[in-house]
């Protein structure tokens, strides 16, 4: 009982993992072009980012099947090494992870560098730094409690995911099968034990990261004053 | 355009709804202040010059190097061997006071020895004792006098300066112009120095640029700018004209200081400076009475020959008078205000000879005290 309690708790430790360091990779660049940007149009790429949070998983488990399935564009990409979709495996699931939580990554990271303001970049520029320089150099160090609040959101959300895992993933022991969907799993099997431990476990962790986002934000706060 | 020294640029454009169309030139040396009221473009002009501010119109040449040739050349700020200070610190949160100081100078090692060195910058600007502190504990002059520090050890062969003191309270005002004059005086920099506060003006500033509404009025050097009865700033209440003099003796039993300038010499009360120093005196035209013949005995220190320039209106029965110090008339320029009731009896004219007592002569350092 207890393997099989781990397992899935392995399973989506990996998973979120995964996918916080692809979060974080994608929505950076993401949310500094977005704080950035004059473009006019710069809003309805945050509009297509942000729809996650109004569509039901299962509209976003419905197309990602489509995409990453045999016919879809995952589909090819799998055939290059051999496999014939993207659908139901690990890789499935980091790709679901990352589109379902993007918006939670990208809105925080986005206030945090429009914070900023031009100035400390302009000043970077009077000294000689490249864009790229001040970027790293000021830019990202002054928005990290940003990032950091992103970072501990998209994990989190891709901890408590639970729609579009089951649909992209399929809830395969050992292979897909994360803790809230073996939660689904115990309660469909009368595992009320099973079932308790892994809810109670997750009642733990997202209290733990709710007060870990108080403390950011505290932080924050200071260091600003 | 000139390929040599000097500062020429040219800026026209829109920003927003406001229009402008500048052209300015500095020269290589010495502080030029942009002076002007607020909203009339200073900040824009000195932005444009720092490639803050992109416009289609513009032209920029510093020393030699191009910044900006129309729309065909723009060399980003980061190209641009400028130092900025803006009107807040703006000092990076993130980062020690040294770390900041050090954001934009050279790397180590880079270059054998740096025109700006790090001993003389941590000197100039007072800065040992705030090295190892973060940014949100010093106070706004020390915050300001790190900003310039930065600015000078990135090795700037243009120093921009946009109203840095506005910001402070007068303590900190008077705190950190001290370090201001250290620089002019030790540092062969150019800088352009933006203000709407004539005492900066008179303390800081070589040359002057007068700024309204989008244009550069006038500009030369402080001295001649003041005493330009056709500029605004001769009529002005309080009118004083900054003349840069040697000291030639200190009388010690009395107290009491002589610098030379060009066709005179003033005592000051005080003990300036040894002999031979560099000082800054300010003459208010309200401070200067003329006569036609010398005085009698009289209490007031200095009563220096002069010769009339010309003569303007400047309210319904008050003139300015520019006269020109020495017998000849050829010395440094002062105003004196003067009603014109004694005008017309002194029967003032350009080229008459008067005698000018001046009641108060200050170092600019101090306004009106002693020195």
């Amino acid at each position: 009982m207890t393997t099989g309690l781990l397992q899935p708790v392995a399973l989506t430790i990996e998973l979120a993992t995964v996918a916080t360091i692809a979060l974080v990779v994608i929505a950076t660049p993401l949310a500094w072009w977005l704080a950035r940007s004059c473009a006019w149009w710069k809003e309805a790429i945050a509009a297509v980012v942000s729809l996650p949070i109004v569509l039901p998983p299962t509209v976003i488990g419905f197309y990602l099947l489509v995409v990453l399935g045999p016919h879809g564009p995952g589909g090819a990409l799998a055939q290059l090494w051999g496999a014939q979709t993207l659908a139901f495996t690990f890789g499935g699931l980091v790709v679901g992870s990352v589109v379902y939580s993007l918006p939670f990554v990208v809105q925080p990271i986005r206030n945090a560098f429009a914070a900023i303001g031009d100035r400390p970049l302009e000043v970077a520029a009077t000294l000689r730094a490249s864009p790229t320089r001040a970027f790293f150099t000021v830019a990202l160090p002054l928005a990290s409690p940003g990032l950091l609040t992103g970072a501990v959101l998209g994990f989190a959300h891709t901890v408590g995911e639970f729609g579009v895992v089951l649909m992209i993933g399929g809830a395969i022991p050992g292979r897909t099968a994360v803790v809230s969907t073996t939660i689904f799993d115990y309660v469909e099997t009368g595992e009320w034990g099973a079932a308790n431990a892994l809810a109670a476990g997750m009642v733990v962790f997202a209290f733990v990261v709710i007060l870990a986002m108080i403390a950011i934000e505290k932080r924050f706060a200071r260091g600003r004053s | 355009m000139s390929e040599g020294g000097g500062i020429e640029a040219r800026f026209a454009g829109k920003l927003g709804a406001f229009a402008f169309d500048f052209a300015l030139s500095a020269p290589p040396r010495g502080v030029t202040a942009l002076y002007g009221p607020s909203g009339c473009g200073k900040t824009t002009l000195l932005r444009c010059i720092a490639g803050l501010n992109r416009v289609r119109d513009g032209l920029c040449h510093v020393n030699g190097e191009v910044w900006q040739d129309g729309a065909r050349l723009f060399a980003p700020t980061h190209r641009r061997s400028l130092g900025y200070v803006f009107q807040e610190a703006s000092l990076f949160a993130h980062l020690s006071v040294k770390a900041n100081l050090l954001f934009g100078a050279p790397p180590l090692g880079a270059r054998a020895t740096p025109a700006v060195g790090w001993d003389e910058v941590v000197d100039l600007c007072g800065l040992a004792p705030l090295l190892e502190r973060a940014p949100r504990d010093l106070s706004g002059g020390e915050r300001q006098r790190v900003a310039l520090g930065r600015a000078l050890l990135s090795q700037p062969r243009l120093l921009l300066m946009d109203e840095p003191l506005s910001a402070l309270d007068e303590a900190a005002k008077a705190d950190i112009l001290p370090f201001l004059e250290r620089l002019r005086d030790r540092l062969s920099l150019p800088a352009l120095y933006v203000t709407h506060d004539m005492t900066e003006v008179e303390r800081l500033a070589d040359h002057l640029a007068l700024v309204d509404r989008g244009r550069v009025v006038a500009a030369g050097p402080l001295g001649q700018m003041q005493s330009d009865p056709a500029l605004p700033l001769a009529g002005a209440r309080g009118a004083a004209v900054t003349l840069e003099g040697t000291i030639a003796a200190v009388d010690d039993s009395y107290g009491l200081t002589t610098v030379a300038v060009s066709g005179g010499a003033f005592v000051a009360p005080g003990r300036l400076g040894p002999v031979g120093a560099r000082r800054r005196l300010r003459v208010l035209a309200g401070d200067v009475s003329l006569a036609l013949a010398p005085p009698g005995p009289s209490s007031i220190l200095n009563v220096l020959p002069a010769r009339v320039w010309s003569i303007k209106a400047v309210a319904a029965n008050e003139l300015v008078v520019v006269l020109g110090l020495g017998a000849d008339g050829a010395g440094d320029r002062i105003l004196a205000r003067v009603t014109r009731r004694s005008s017309e009896r002194l029967g003032l004219n350009e080229g008459v000879c008067v005698h000018a007592q001046v009641k108060g002569v200050a170092l600019s350092r101090d306004r009106g005290g002693e020195a």
